[in-house]
């Protein structure tokens, strides 16, 4: 049970007293939050004594009576939105008038209610400010978390992009300075190295190309009935060079129908994602096999490896941005560690699911299911 | 003090950095031994004390560097650590050792930016190591 502080703003104690009998036993429950709010009541008898309150503990709501002995209610709402005090008002006002409700809610005011009024419609009043009071806070506790979220990729991010650099200044000022002698050759491993971590950081943009694009709703998606067969072939070819180099077999087997309304382009990051990475982590002469499984409801793919595998831990972070698993059978495989992050969220704007299943030194199978739209 | 040269432990995982290091460290005139993760690290640490260790911040974790730090000082208090990492300019974190506070946390004797001249870090390692 979370309590709400509630400062009841009124010089008469009749009403004061009256709001105090009436929400002292309420509280207030909805499905959508976790727990019911209760209410704890503060007193004021004039404005001025209500800023005080106000600037010395919490308030959640002011039911503000607007005909105040000293200073109006109207100026109690203009300090408070002055001081930029996060609390909801309700103004409690004996008579309607256009006017002070234009003031008010131009004020900030969350609500209105007409005094007199009966128990049964200050609990309603009063639950529609808590329920607005929490979505509020909901919404801004959510904002800073995506803050945050977005400050953590940033971070992670230069990291990946400076390290690159770093390595490559270095070696270049290693050749500025002749460190192995005057002979070119001593430096190839060095020009090599330089060449490919340049080249992992052109994919790594790429790859943060389509993740921004994804992100941001802005890849216009031109869905059209897609052979999948065709795109894991066009997947396969791609990657044939480095397979060759690697002695890889891969192998394509379909079954049933395999089109589907799709975009073929996104199709096409899904295929070289799983291609690759089952290329990528395999060992030297190993096997990967590629299967479609056209079905009523859905295409399933298949592919599975004979490479590396995963262990249960490493299993459980791989969907995370520039999440790489290390180790000395990784150190020479490149890669963005964006790649399985852009993939299932490809697959998860198909309504589509994911399952791995992996062992160390034996390979992994990850399994695709695209429904049919 | 023996006449030996000093054993400096690197660990870094970017094996491009960690070559360069070791390359710079040994023309001080020091000896070396890598590592290239902070589990590498840490059970290189039970097998040996270097005299100084010089580690990388984001390993396997964004804070590996301050782990391995804090296990290493555990094991040997008197072992003077550097953490060098690209961390600093592009987040804005800064974690600077000289107040008490980030002291009692962060267990490292140093914080360096990578990129740091030869000069620079040589002179950090020979305040630290009292030469």
């Amino acid at each position: 049970m979370a309590t709400l502080n509630v400062l009841v703003v009124d010089d008469e104690p009749g009403i004061r007293s009256g709001i105090n009998r009436i929400l002292s036993n309420y509280s207030v429950g909805y499905p959508f939050m976790d727990e019911d709010f209760d209410f704890h009541l503060i007193d004021a008898e004039t404005g001025e004594i209500a800023i005080d309150i106000l600037n010395s503990q919490a308030v959640d709501v002011v039911l503000l009576d607007n005909k105040l002995p000293g200073m109006d209610g109207i100026e109690v709402l203009e300090y408070i939105n002055k001081q930029q005090i996060d609390v909801a008002v309700m103004m409690i006002t004996s008579f309607a008038s256009l006017d002070l409700a234009i003031k008010a809610t131009r004020n900030g005011a969350y609500n209105f209610m007409p005094k007199p009024f009966t128990p049964q419609e200050l609990r309603a009043s009063i639950e529609n400010v808590a329920k607005h009071l929490f979505l509020k806070r909901m919404t801004r506790k959510m904002q800073e978390e995506g803050k945050q979220i977005r400050f953590q990729f940033l971070s992670v991010l230069s990291h990946e992009l400076k390290s690159p650099l770093n390595a490559v200044e270095g070696y270049l000022k290693m050749i500025q300075e002749r460190q192995f002698g005057d002979k070119v050759e001593e430096y190839d491993k060095m020009i090599e190295r330089s060449l490919a971590r340049l080249k992992g950081m052109r994919n790594l943009i790429m790859d943060l190309l389509d993740l921004t694009k994804i992100e941001s709703g802005k890849k216009q998606r031109k869905l059209r009935e897609t052979d999948l067969s065709e795109v894991a072939k066009m997947a396969i070819d791609t990657m044939e060079p480095y397979s060759i180099q690697r002695a890889v077999k891969v192998k394509l087997i379909t079954d049933g129908n395999t089109s589907l309304l799709a975009d073929p382009d996104e199709m096409e990051i899904i295929f070289n994602n799983l291609v690759s990475n089952a290329v990528k982590y395999n060992r030297d002469g190993g096997k990967v096999e590629v299967k479609l499984q056209g079905q009523a409801t859905s295409v399933v793919i298949r592919v599975t490896d004979t490479g590396i595998g995963m262990s249960k831990e490493d299993l459980e972070t791989i969907f995370q941005d520039f999440v790489r698993i290390k180790s000395n059978k990784t150190r020479d495989i490149t890669g963005s560690g964006l790649g399985l992050t852009i993939m299932k969220k490809m697959v998860d704007q198909y309504n589509g699911h994911i399952e791995v299943e992996s062992e160390p030194d034996k390979g992994s199978i990850f399994t695709v299911t695209l429904p049919r739209l | 003090m023996s006449n030996e040269k000093k054993l400096v432990l690197l660990v870094d995982d970017d094996p491009d950095y960690l070559f360069q290091l070791e390359m710079m460290v040994k023309n001080l005139g020091f000896r070396v031994k890598t590592a290239e993760s902070q589990a590498e690290g840490e059970s290189v640490l039970d097998t040996l004390k270097p005299d100084l260790a010089i580690f990388d911040l984001m390993m396997e974790n964004e804070d590996s560097g301050f782990i391995l730090s804090y296990k290493a000082k555990r094991k040997y208090p008197d072992l003077p650590i550097i953490i060098a990492t690209a961390a600093t300019a592009e987040t804005g974190f800064t974690f600077d050792l000289y107040n008490e506070n980030d002291k009692a946390w962060i267990k490292a004797d140093l914080y360096l930016e990578k990129g740091i001249r030869p000069d620079q870090l040589h002179r950090e390692i020979n305040k630290l190591l009292k030469l």
